[in-house]
């Protein structure tokens, strides 16, 4: 389908591929992004727990230290510029026993060792004053003033704008079922037949990211899922809490943790199952249980609040602790695999990492800085100035999302397509009801934006 | 029509007698009945495009008959309510939402922005809706094809939507009655009813007359315990290790109220119900503020939460005139396996968590009042008890 060869393709259209691909569109060079699903951020990179992280708590010395640190950094800047809702809460670690507090020192030394110097240690009362409705039982804590919340819905959404807008190619429901590697460039087949031909590949491929490693004719890691289960509370749940509430990591148990979120929800999650199957992101009896079981001794009150939504993420664990970052200059190739949770921070500083890897292979010009254009979305956060606040027709009451902002998804340069990616771009549909008042309106509206029958909007086969 | 005092407020678009937030049957009875009773502005808003509440989707007959003395259906009833409610010269502004009140200052939104009114009186009449999926805690994946009785009623009823082959309606109570003749309107089968119940829960007539005649078989004391699919529902497992081929689940009943406008002013709640707390009349704790309808009482039928609001009309009148307001307005205190109590204009409503047989027996104070004959009581079913006396605790004796 696509005759001419671009300099680089990266396949994987998740929080990271698209960071990799809006650094790439910002460079003198010719740029394709290839997703498997029919949009981009459909993946893992819709599931997670929507932090941005310090890095205070990586292995220091690590990749994911260095890129989590450089990232947060960078995802800071850019986040406002365009309209990815960003805000700055705080976290406390929240330790409940005594082997727990004992382990705050040490947290607060690594924290250190990972450049991050704001921590502060807390005793019970300190803690219960900033938080007072955590339940009893609290030993101590720890203050981490720089964790933030951030919008993981609009991150990769802005960034493919952002590289869309700057020449990168966007092809989607491309799913690489071959690779041919040729003297000058490689050829990416889709399965459904469409290739795309590049001088240079970068693999983003997340949960899928081993397997074309593989497919490359390389080995060193294989992605073991990692489930991760969520529970979003309703907004009247948000007063509940201040700022994020992380666990105190101990030998035994990594803990869950409680976030509110820039759409004024409270989270808590995740859980963490090894499992097999790369597309089991269901949510389990069990683990719903549990998680309402801690919730209820972290934030008593929080678990007599009603639920809004049950979620599950897959993360891309691997066999290795750290991220596995390589570069393959005989085949022109650079895989960034095993990207987790901290992904969400750490893309933009793993697509510098792209960069500057392609840059050992080739020669690489930026742009001049006034030929890169900028692009801004309508933040989507509850401290935010909504759209439905200046006027419009509401449609979803619970989360105030109006007719106008629907049409301009479905519009978009990177458009939503389904009543999910929707969700996404909008928070239609994401609210407490669940659909109960809005959902055939929202479909109808769709309808007529796309000029699709109805039908294709209800997901109905 | 004007038999009670008429009162002098100036009719600036910036303040009214009384501001009623949602034009279902209870708030357009009662700005009806305000009107009728020599009110001043009466403005109703309605963050829908259409005023007439859930009865505009509900395209089947049993709508009228308490409230207007004739039996009609669901979106004829609205729509006679409007009419009724324009010709009383009440207000009514569609797509405006009211985003707060502080005091009696209400803030609202809509098409042409932010605007503000001062009210005599607010009266809350935001209705109810079912508990989604999520809210239940129905673990498994997220397909398409996930329901509430709500939304297939729009879906259908509205917008004329094939919404699937075949179904699985969870609950067994009135409403979900209603979700099987919708399905069947719409050309979906229904494979089963499931509740977790030892059988259902509505009237044997209304039973009979759909589930009954279609013959949808009924699974009782079984829950669900898995929704499977990928992209489109395929499947339902339930608590007793069954499965259930399907593409569509309708999440039916498990009434919750649309509380979020009360709450967030601060009011007083119900805790079982998710409701504010109010008095036989109507009024709230803050003064000027009440609350009708199935905001109060999740969930009556259309025509109870029309007379209800339109009894409130004389107490938002008496306060209009008088500006006198009760010391304290207290909840009803229950006894498990009663759930919640709430007042009504004529006695109270109350909901049971089980089947129980028994007598149930209500108190003004240690005194008394009433006690009902030995009954079976059953759960998901409204519990009216007529009292004229103020009714304060309320207790099942076997």
């Amino acid at each position: 389908m696509t005759a001419s060869i671009f300099d680089v393709v990266v396949v994987g259209g998740g929080v990271v591929g698209c960071a990799v691909a809006r650094e790439l569109s910002h460079q003198q060079l010719t740029v394709a992004l290839v997703e498997a699903r029919n949009d981009i951020g459909a993946g893992t990179s819709k599931a997670n727990t929507a932090i941005l992280h310090t890095g205070f708590d990586a292995v220091p010395g690590s990749l994911e230290s260095r890129l989590v640190a450089r990232g947060y950094e960078l995802l800071r800047a850019y986040a406002p510029t365009v309209g990815i809702s960003v805000e700055t809460t705080g976290a406390v670690l929240v330790a409940w026993d005594d082997e727990q507090a004992a382990n705050l020192t040490a947290l607060s030394a690594k924290a250190v060792a990972n450049g991050y110097l704001q921590t502060e240690v807390l005793d019970a009362s300190a803690v219960r004053s900033l938080e007072p409705h955590l339940g009893p039982g609290v030993e101590g804590g720890m203050l981490v003033p720089g964790e933030h919340l951030i919008d993981p819905w609009s991150t990769p959404i802005a960034f493919a704008t952002d590289a869309t807008a700057n020449g990168c190619s966007l092809l989607t429901g491309f799913q690489v079922t071959s690779v041919a590697a040729g003297a000058e460039a490689t050829r990416l087949t889709a399965s459904d037949g469409r290739c795309v031909t590049a001088r240079y590949v970068v693999n983003a491929a997340g949960l899928h990211g081993d397997e074309l490693h593989r497919r490359f004719g390389f080995d060193g890691f294989t992605i073991r899922p990692r489930r991760g289960e969520l529970i979003v509370f309703d907004k009247l749940a948000r007063r509940l809490l201040g700022r994020t509430i992380l666990p105190v990591p101990t030998a035994h148990t990594k803990g869950v943790l409680l976030a509110p979120t820039v759409f004024g929800n409270i989270m808590l999650g995740p859980t963490a199952d090894d499992i097999d199957d790369r597309a089991a992101t269901g949510s389990t009896r069990a683990g719903i249980d549990g998680l309402l079981h801690k919730g209820r001794r972290m934030l008593p009150a929080l678990v007599d609040e009603e639920v809004t939504a049950v979620y599950a993420g897959l993360r891309a664990a691997t066999e290795h602790s750290d991220y596995y970052v390589s570069l393959h200059a005989d085949a022109r190739y650079v895989c960034l695999g095993g990207i987790r949770s901290t992904g969400l921070t750490s893309s933009m500083a793993l697509a510098e990492e792209a960069v500057t890897s392609l840059r050992t292979m080739f020669r690489i010009s930026p742009k001049p800085v006034d030929e890169i254009r900028a692009i801004r979305l309508t933040p989507l956060g509850e401290a935010d100035e909504r759209p439905y606040l200046h006027g419009g027709t509401i449609v979803c009451h619970c989360e105030r999302v109006t007719i106008e902002e629907l049409e301009a998804a479905i519009n978009a340069p990177v458009p939503a397509n389904d009543l999910d990616g929707l969700r996404r771009r909008t928070r239609v549909l994401a609210g407490r009801c669940q659909g109960f008042y809005c959902s055939a309106a929202v479909c109808a509206n769709a309808a007529a934006a796309s000029g699709r029958p109805m039908s294709t909007w209800m997901g109905l086969p | 029509m004007t038999n009670g005092p008429v009162i002098a407020v100036p009719a600036a678009a910036n303040a009214a007698d009384a501001v009623v937030v949602g034009a279902g049957p209870a708030g357009l009875s009662a700005a009806i009945e305000l009107r009728r009773r020599g009110a001043g502005r009466v403005v109703v808003y309605e963050r829908e495009l259409q005023a007439g509440g859930v009865p505009r989707h509900t395209a089947h007959p049993g709508y009228g008959m308490p409230d207007l003395h004739r039996f009609t259906t669901g979106p004829r009833y609205a729509a006679r309510l409007i009419r009724l409610a324009e010709r009383a010269g009440v207000e009514i502004e569609v797509g405006r939402t009211v985003r707060s009140f502080d005091g009696l200052r209400v803030s609202t939104t809509g098409a042409t922005g932010p605007a503000a009114v001062d009210a005599g009186a607010v009266l809350l009449a935001t209705g109810v809706r079912e508990r989604p999926r999520a809210a239940r805690l129905v673990p498994g994946d997220r397909p398409a094809g996930v329901l509430t009785t709500g939304a297939l009623q729009q879906f259908t009823a509205v917008h004329h939507q094939r919404v699937g082959s075949r179904a699985v309606i969870v609950g067994a109570e009135h409403v979900s009655c209603s979700a099987v003749l919708t399905l069947l309107h719409a050309g979906c089968e229904v494979a089963a009813m499931v509740t977790p119940l030892p059988r259902h829960q509505t009237f044997p007539p209304l039973w009979m007359a759909t589930a009954g005649r279609h013959r949808v078989p009924l699974i009782t004391g079984a829950d669900i315990a898995e929704i499977v699919g990928r992209e489109r529902v395929e499947a339902v497992v339930l608590t007793d290790g069954r499965r259930i081929s399907c593409d569509t689940v309708v999440f039916t009943g498990d009434w919750v109220p649309d509380h979020e406008l009360a709450r967030s002013a601060g009011l007083a709640m119900l805790p079982a119900a998710r409701s504010p707390v109010v008095d036989s009349a109507g009024r709230t704790e803050q003064h000027g503020v009440f609350a009708i309808g199935n905001l109060t009482h999740p969930a009556e039928a259309a025509g109870v939460c029309a007379v209800g609001g339109r009894s409130a009309a004389a107490h938002v009148m008496a306060w209009l005139a008088l500006r006198e307001w009760p010391e304290s307005v207290t909840s009803i205190a229950v006894e498990p396996p009663i759930l919640w109590a709430a007042p009504t204009f004529d006695g109270i409503t109350l909901r049971v968590a089980t089947i129980v047989k028994g007598r149930i027996e209500c108190r003004h104070g240690d005194q008394p009042v009433v006690r009902t004959k030995h009954h079976q009581w059953m759960p998901n079913r409204a519990i009216h008890i007529h009292s004229r006396v103020q009714i304060d605790s309320v207790a099942i004796s076997p």
